[in-house]
Order: structure tokens, then C-alpha cells, then sequence
């Protein structure tokens, strides 16, 4: 499995000088995508609260980057930190609202949606942060400001965060925490009982998650060159960050990844070749379709329907 | 001196109180049956001594210390541990697994903490079914693991809600020895059972609730003795028959 695992992130450093650009491009979707679905997977995966508003954190760490560049001339490679931390502190307000009052299921999902709804309508009216034009960056081709001449660069990047937030979840795994997250799961009264702080546990969780979302927000705005309230404080947005680890299996290592390998390419793919054939919009469908036969027929997701098929070949 | 000190416990829900002025102590080592029909309010004051309820009025004193408003967490971390009714394994773990959260609260280390899991799991007698998924378990064999789950946290008190519900007379053998055992080893118990044999052979005293009040309280013979209780489970004709 080590071995694998080496084998595969080999191949991924080579490839840039074999592939061409669209390749690249829609590989840095897959990565970017693996990464915020790895980080919603700390809390929406291992924890079971099941946010729906994690756009919320992108935006706030996008936004933050790209304003303390503009007005601050502040490097995003600091100015991601400081939207990461952002993002974590809206992390914690909703947590601390969703966990200490208890709200579960789907009115935790609620909670979150309001206030990425929130952040959304703010950023839209308020005019110091570009209102319902946006903010925009300009492009300098300066690493330093976090842009690229050569997309190779931002392929890295992406990989990079990818990589580094799978350390992360694998280390959580492994400790206390994350035994403590999968048990708060499956019941967290039971947790309570056997001393488990669930709320602590709980907002570490969130905080971590929200931070690591607050991080990708930089990545996405000076990727794009743009920021829309609408894109990246939106609810598709959010629905994009979950579905991948629950595609590939939600509170698993490999979940996010296998998930965001399936359906990045596939909605780039169908993308691209319902436009062409003025078919504009069909590939969401076909995600829908996607969605709903994972749920029935793999509801832990392809990862550990994987799992079980390579347990079963020997035997 | 007393490890538990309840005194004037108290807890309404709307118009029914479900305890009313409970007293009740218990000493180092005790093993202390509560009993009492169905709705008598055995299981709220689980609730209220485990911290997942706050008492209304009344005072709990654990270990010498007012414990009222600690969450359940806290109470754990302090010696306090309890079994749920209605088992409530983490299904998707093993056994082991299951365990080690527990242990969890004592051993920062996950090596640690999996070690002492394995062996308070082959101390209930589930040392075969470690590694089984938690979900899939019998229900005397899920008993043994909420026990087990409650030891790994190393209590100085044990609270036991029905460990007993569901076993056949086999099973509730060997769970008597088991809670008897575990006793004998110094930990306190107080024990909410149904299965009158088990609570009269293991109990030192039992103490009777009915309606939320304690009715009775002594040694198991005393209470058997007492017609109060008899009015309270089989109903004021069978103490007092009807003239014909």
C-alpha cells in the first residue's frame, strides 16, 4: 500500500512535463477539489455534521487574500494564512451555534447554508469588497503574488495542498482526535458517558476544517483571477466541496481523492461535450444521475466498496 | 465515608415529577441496588447522578464534592461511569475499538489506551469477539461490551442500568458473577435492576422507588419483608386481599 501510494504521487510529479495543458488543467481541478474535500472531510466526514455551507470559508479566504494584496500589498502566501484563520473564526461562531445548541442533522445543514447566504448577500452589497461585479486581480505573473506564468506552477501548488491536508487527515486518524471524531459519529451520547468533551472535540473539528477551506480560498482567487459572490460564496460551490468525499467515502483517508479523480474529470468531460453539442447544462444531470446511484448502491462511497472488493479477490 | 451523597433530589418534567426528594448514599465498595416498578424514576436518576439531566433542586456529592451542573464528560473523568439501558455500541467499530474510546479518557496514547482495552475486553469474557464489528453482536454479548466500556474509563463508581434486560437465566448468571467480580476488585456499584434475583444476591442494600420517592430502603431481606414494596409492584389488594 506504502508503495503505492509512492508509486502514485511519483507519477503525479512527472507528469506536468508529459502532459499537455488541458490536462494539467483539469488535473489542478482534481487536486484543488481533493483538497477542499479533504478538508470538509474532517468535520463533515469524521465528525458526521454534515456542513453545507463550507463555501462560506472559501470565500472568506479568497476574499481576504485578494484585499489584503490589493489595499495591503500584502504576498498572498501570508495573506492566505490570515484567510485561513479568518475562516476559521467564522468556523468556530457556527460551530459554537450549531454544537452548543444542540442543532443536528439538518438543522446543523441549515445553520451552515444561512450563513455562507449570509456572506454571500454581504459580499454582493458591499462595494469596498467590489459588490456584485466582484473583485478582480490583476495579472502580474509574479510568484511572489502567488500567480504563475507557467501553469506547471499552480499544478504544484495544488498538488501540494492536496498532499499536505492527507497528512493531515491521516494523522488525525491516528491519534486520539480522530478516534474520538468517528465515535462522536456514531453516538455521541454514549462519547459524553465515556468522557468525551463532544463539544470541544466538536469545534476543534470545525475550526481545523474551516481553516484548511480558508487556506484553499487563496488558491482559487489567484487561480481565477476572480472573485463572484455568487461562485464562491454560492450553494453549488458547497455542494462541489461535499460531494466528492461522499462519492469516494466520507471519514476515510482516501475518500476525497478517489472521489474528486471520479468526478472532477467527469464534469470537466461532460463539461465540455454537452456544451459542444448545445446541450449546455446536461452535465449536471448526468452528476445528478451519478449522485443518486452512489447513494444507493455504494452509501459509504467507492473507497470502501474498493476496499472491499480487494479483500475479497484473495480469499 | 460515603462515596455518593444525594440528598432532596428533585426533577420535574411538566406536570410529573419524576423524582421527588430522593436521599440516598452509598458507601466505598458498596454495591447499592435501586428498584422499583416501571416509571418509578430509576432511570432519571441515572440521569441526574451522570450529569445528562440537572436536577431541579437536591444536592450530589461525589467523592466529597458538589457535582450538580458537571457535564456527563466531566463526571467521567472524576470516577463516575455508567452503562446505558438501551446499549448504545458505536456499531461501525469492533469491539476493541469500542473500548478503546473509553480508555481513551485514561491513556492519552493510542497504544496505551489499546492495550488496556484488550484487557478489560477478555475481563468481560469478549476476548473472542474483539475484532468483531460492535453492530453485529448478540445482545448479551453487547451488555457485556457497554460494561466493558464503562470499566475502561476506570470508575471508582459504577452505574448499572438494566446490565441484566433481555439475558436468558445462563447469560444473567454469568453477568452476576461478572458485576460481583468487579465489585470484589473495590469498585463501588449501584445497580438499577428488574431481574429480582440477580439485585437480591448481589446487593448489600437496595433501596426502593416508586412514584419518584424512595418507599423503602435496607438490606434485601428487609426490603422483600416490607409491604410497602409489595403494594408497589403487585398493587394494594394482594397486601390488603378484598373481602369476599
Amino acid at each position: 500500500m506504502k508503495l503505492l501510494i509512492l508509486l502514485a504521487v511519483a507519477i503525479l510529479a512527472v507528469l506536468p512535463w508529459f502532459a499537455g495543458s488541458y490536462l494539467i488543467t483539469v488535473m489542478i481541478f482534481i487536486f484543488f477539489y481533493a483538497y477542499l474535500g479533504q478538508a470538509w472531510n474532517i468535520v463533515g466526514g469524521y465528525a458526521g455534521q454534515l456542513s453545507a455551507g463550507h463555501a462560506a470559508f472559501v470565500g472568506i479566504g479568497g476574499y481576504a487574500a485578494a484585499l489584503l494584496s490589493a489595499h495591503a500589498g500584502l504576498s498572498p502566501w501570508i495573506g492566505m494564512w490570515i484567510g485561513g484563520a479568518l475562516a476559521a473564526v467564522l468556523g468556530a461562531v457556527i460551530g459554537y451555534l450549531g454544537f452548543r445548541f444542540g442543532l443536528r442533522g439538518f438543522y446543523f445543514v441549515l445553520l451552515t447554508v444561512a450563513f455562507a447566504e449570509i456572506c454571500r448577500v454581504i459580499a454582493l452589497n458591499v462595494d469596498a469588497v467590489g459588490g456584485a461585479l466582484g473583485l478582480y486581480i490583476t495579472f502580474t505573473g509574479n510568484p511572489r503574488q502567488f500567480q504563475f506564468q507557467d501553469n506547471r506552477a499552480y499544478y504544484y501548488v495544488a498538488l501540494a495542498l492536496m498532499l499536505l491536508a492527507t497528512a493531515v487527515v491521516r494523522a488525525i486518524e491516528r491519534h486520539r482526535f480522530g478516534a474520538y471524531l468517528t465515535a462522536i459519529r456514531q453516538d455521541e451520547s454514549a462519547c459524553e458517558a465515556l468522557g468525551v468533551d463532544t463539544l470541544r472535540v466538536k469545534m476543534q473539528a470545525m475550526v481545523l476544517s474551516s481553516f484548511l477551506t480558508g487556506v484553499g480560498g487563496t488558491f482559487y482567487a489567484f487561480y481565477l483571477f476572480s472573485l463572484q459572490p455568487n461562485a464562491v460564496f454560492g450553494i453549488p460551490l458547497s455542494v462541489e466541496i461535499i460531494i466528492r468525499p461522499i462519492v469516494g467515502g466520507a471519514g476515510t483517508v482516501m475518500g476525497p481523492i478517489l472521489g474528486s479523480f471520479i468526478l472532477s474529470p467527469l464534469a470537466e468531460i461532460s463539461r465540455t461535450y454537452f456544451a459542444q453539442g448545445g446541450w449546455n447544462g446536461l452535465h449536471l444531470i448526468v452528476y445528478g444521475v451519478l449522485l443518486i446511484a452512489v447513494v444507493l448502491f455504494l452509501p459509504q462511497g467507492a473507497y470502501p466498496a474498493l476496499l472491499r472488493l480487494a479483500r475479497r479477490r484473495p480469499a | 465515608m460515603s462515596l455518593l451523597d444525594v440528598s432532596a433530589l428533585t426533577k420535574r418534567f411538566g406536570g410529573l415529577l419524576a423524582v421527588n426528594g430522593l436521599d440516598l448514599s452509598l458507601a466505598k465498595g458498596e454495591m447499592l441496588g435501586l428498584i422499583g416498578p416501571n416509571g418509578a424514576g430509576k432511570t432519571t436518576v441515572f440521569n441526574l447522578l451522570s450529569g445528562f439531566l440537572s436536577p431541579d433542586r437536591g444536592e450530589i456529592r461525589f467523592g466529597g464534592r458538589n457535582v450538580v451542573g458537571l457535564k456527563p464528560h466531566e463526571l467521567c473523568r472524576l470516577g463516575m461511569a455508567r452503562t446505558f439501558q438501551i446499549v448504545r455500541p458505536f456499531p461501525q467499530l469492533s469491539v476493541v475499538d469500542n473500548v478503546k474510546v473509553a480508555a481513551l479518557a485514561r491513556h492519552s496514547g493510542m497504544a496505551q489506551a489499546l492495550d488496556s482495552a484488550r484487557a478489560v475486553v477478555e475481563r468481560v469474557g469478549l476476548g473472542a469477539r474483539a475484532e468483531a464489528r460492535a453492530g453485529g453482536l448478540t445482545l448479551a454479548d453487547r451488555k457485556r461490551l457497554e460494561l466493558a466500556r464503562a470499566l475502561a474509563t476506570e470508575p471508582s463508581l459504577l452505574l448499572l442500568d438494566e446490565v441484566m434486560a433481555g439475558l436468558n437465566a445462563t447469560e444473567i448468571d454469568a453477568m452476576v458473577r461478572l458485576v460481583a467480580g468487579i465489585n470484589a476488585e473495590g469498585i463501588s456499584v449501584l445497580l438499577i435492576e428488574h431481574n429480582m434475583r440477580a439485585v437480591m444476591s448481589l446487593s448489600h442494600r437496595i433501596v426502593v422507588l416508586s412514584f419518584g420517592e424512595k418507599i423503602s430502603s435496607g438490606t434485601p431481606r428487609e426490603v422483600a419483608a416490607d409491604r410497602r414494596v409489595v403494594e408497589a409492584y403487585l398493587g394494594e389488594e394482594y397486601v390488603h386481599p378484598p373481602q369476599a
